[in-house]
């Protein structure tokens, strides 16, 4: 859908910041463009809605040269989410996500109703329409941000470092959040980052970029396992090229059966499970077998007294994956929120299966002794020994 | 003292309001006049530089020369008072207006032109309305300079509570000059009191949650 052809940008001065850009993008791709401070990521991204106007090359959307387009109808067209966010302080939440489609002179009610379906999507309550960006968190303004960038059934969505001001834990939920909207919406995204993690985490396809020149445009899959040149494989770290190999594995093929109890049954109902079972965590579904959160034994030894039902003790915050994420996703997932384990569930949120902290040990074990050639074993010690430092630096 | 204000109580009063409505005619159209200038002074360097330091020198002109200048052109009475006025009230206008549109963060200003909004949409719904409380503060400044220069219009027979100062200074007495003096101070104080809850009022609600930041 989006076509770059020879794209090259030099500014006044003579800095060459994007030389001779080539690359194709899909619908429903999610590319992320990588590389140090100053190597062209943000120029080449802002060229492709005219912020910054190109020196020479083609860049065709749909098959329409950008260039040729009309800059503010092209720019209504596409979302752009930016790490300072930028909302308009002086207007709510709801003007602000409807921003575009005020442009596009929507009716009221559309907006409106815009607006509340889309909060929804990032896990906001619909009061928060009301509010200021003031008085949002720097994570929930960068929900909102992102929200701006949809509300128009955008064709594509250029970021750039969305999350990079963000805390370790909002940016992992974030990070989850545009992911999902991504799929669900089958979005095309063009993702600007420094962040090898992020890029491995979120991208179909990685753009590296160095000195405003690409230097490969692949899968993550296939840039661990072919790096083009010294550059790319300093750029990825020798501690990811080796930690890929055993994970290729996906939750599917290690998971386990969970313990569940469903949602309308008693406290003493799940105090004989666990003990019968030997788990200290019980996962709560519905009738039809769909997550709806967690009781941990922590959690009620004092509330047994005072109430009957679990559905007035359990947990709603759980952290989940989808079946078929990588095995690494999760047990990252797992360190760094330091979780004891972390649920599966299928495309109808349906409790399929269980990753646990032992999955954690045999990642290591893989990664020591997973390869068969003899030879190679003292240096995959040392190389091992290295992941486990990572995983616990995490 | 007392018997100033007791005795001349329908003239202060008719003063009063000719001293109050030529200074408002006067900034109001100041007002009018330098909040698009300086908007659109903002967008271009160059002209800014030019017309800034122009109104600049104006400033410093003395007022009673400036207002002897409009004989010539207006004639005597109100009508060259106001445009005296006005050009007075015109640069801390122009000032601030100027300023208040460059103090719009740019990131916010970034944003307004990257979701696809024209030059004059992000001037109208994003660059003005953070810029108010920075104009206001301006039209406040100027509101109240008016007010007190128009003391001097009576001189060129535009009447206003500079009559009774003037009358006090050709009479010797000291109670007109202090009464017509005091009652333009507290017309002075009275427009900036108003003018400040205005400027509460159209500052943008987003904006009086954070106190005021103005990007
Ligand atoms: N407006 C500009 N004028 C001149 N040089 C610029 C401008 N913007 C960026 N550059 C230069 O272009 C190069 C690429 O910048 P940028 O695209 O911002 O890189 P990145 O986003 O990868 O950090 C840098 O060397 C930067 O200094
Ligand atoms: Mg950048």
């Amino acid at each position: 859908m989006l076509q770059i052809e020879n794209l090259t940008k030099i500014y006044r001065g003579g800095k060459v910041a994007v030389e001779q850009l080539n690359l194709e993008i899909q619908q429903g791709e999610f590319i992320a463009f990588i590389g140090t401070s100053g190597s062209g990521k943000t120029t080449a991204l802002r060229m492709i809605n005219r912020m910054v106007e190109p020196s020479s090359g083609k860049m065709l959307l749909n098959g329409k040269d950008i260039t040729k387009m009309n800059a503010v109808t092209l720019r209504r067209s596409i979302g752009y989410v930016i790490q300072q966010i930028g909302l308009m302080p002086h207007m709510t939440i709801r003007d602000n996500i409807t921003l575009v489609p005020h442009l596009l002179k929507w009716s009221k009610e559309k907006k409106d109703e815009t607006a509340r379906r889309l909060i929804e999507l990032v896990n906001l309550p619909p009061s928060y329409l009301d509010f200021y960006p003031s008085q949002l968190s720097g994570g929930q303004q960068q929900r909102i941000g992102v929200l701006r960038a949809l509300a128009a059934n955008q064709d594509i969505i250029l970021m750039d470092e969305p999350f990079g001001a963000l805390d370790p834990i909002t940016r992992d939920t974030l990070q989850d959040l545009i992911k999902d909207i991504q799929l669900r919406l089958n979005k095309t995204i063009i993702f600007v980052t420094h962040d090898m993690d992020e890029a491995i985490k979120l991208a179909d396809r990685i753009a590296i970029m160095h000195e405003g020149k690409l230097i490969q445009f692949d899968t993550p899959d296939n840039i661990l396992a072919n790096p083009a040149n010294d550059f790319v494989k300093e750029f990825i770290g020798s501690h990811r090229l080796i930690q890929q190999k055993p994970n290729v594995k996906t939750v599917d093929e290690v998971m386990i059966k969970p313990i569940s109890i469903t949602i309308e049954k008693s406290i003493d109902e799940a105090i004989r499970l666990m003990v019968e079972k030997r788990v200290d965590t019980l996962f709560v579904t519905d009738g039809d077998n769909r997550l709806q959160g967690y009781l941990d034994v922590e959690g009620f030894t004092g509330a047994r007294r005072t109430s009957k039902s679990i559905s007035e003790v359990y947990e709603t915050d759980v952290f989940y994956v989808k079946t078929g994420s990588k095995l690494q996703d999760s047990v990252r997932r797992i360190l760094k929120r330091n979780l004891k384990n972390i649920p599966v569930v299928d495309e109808e949120h349906r409790l399929v299966g269980l990753v646990t902290r032992a999955n954690i040990v045999d990642i290591v074990y893989d990664t020591i002794w997973g390869d068969e050639e003899p030879t190679a074993a003292t240096r995959e010690v040392a190389a091992g020994s290295a992941v486990i430092e990572e995983l616990s630096l995490q | 003292m007392i018997t100033f204000f007791t005795e001349n109580s329908s003239e202060i009063l008719l003063k009063t309001w000719e001293h109050f409505y030529i200074s408002m005619i006067a900034l109001l159209l100041g007002v009018l006049f330098a909040v698009p200038l300086g908007i659109l002074l903002s967008k271009t360097k160059l002209l800014s530089k030019i017309v800034l330091s122009i109104t600049s020198v104006l400033q410093t002109v003395p007022s009673l020369a400036l207002l002897a200048i409009m004989i010539p052109f207006f004639g005597v009475g109100k009508v060259p008072a106001v445009v005296a006025l006005c050009i007075y009230s015109l640069l801390p206008i122009l000032n601030n207006t100027f300023i208040g549109m460059h103090s719009v963060n740019e990131n916010t200003k970034g944003a307004g032109i990257a979701m696809g909004m024209t030059n004059l949409q992000s001037i109208i719904l994003v660059e003005l309305p953070l810029a108010i409380p920075v104009i206001m503060s301006g039209i406040r400044l100027s509101a109240v300079y008016v007010i007190s220069w128009a003391t001097l219009a009576s001189y060129i027979g535009a009447g206003g509570l500079g009559d009774f100062i003037f009358n006090g200074l050709n009479l010797y007495q000291t109670e007109l000059i202090l009464g017509g003096a005091i009652i333009v101070t507290l017309l002075a104080l009275l427009a900036d009191f108003i003018l400040g809850k205005l400027e509460k009022i159209v500052t943008p609600k987003g904006l009086r949650l954070e106190g005021g930041r103005a990007s």
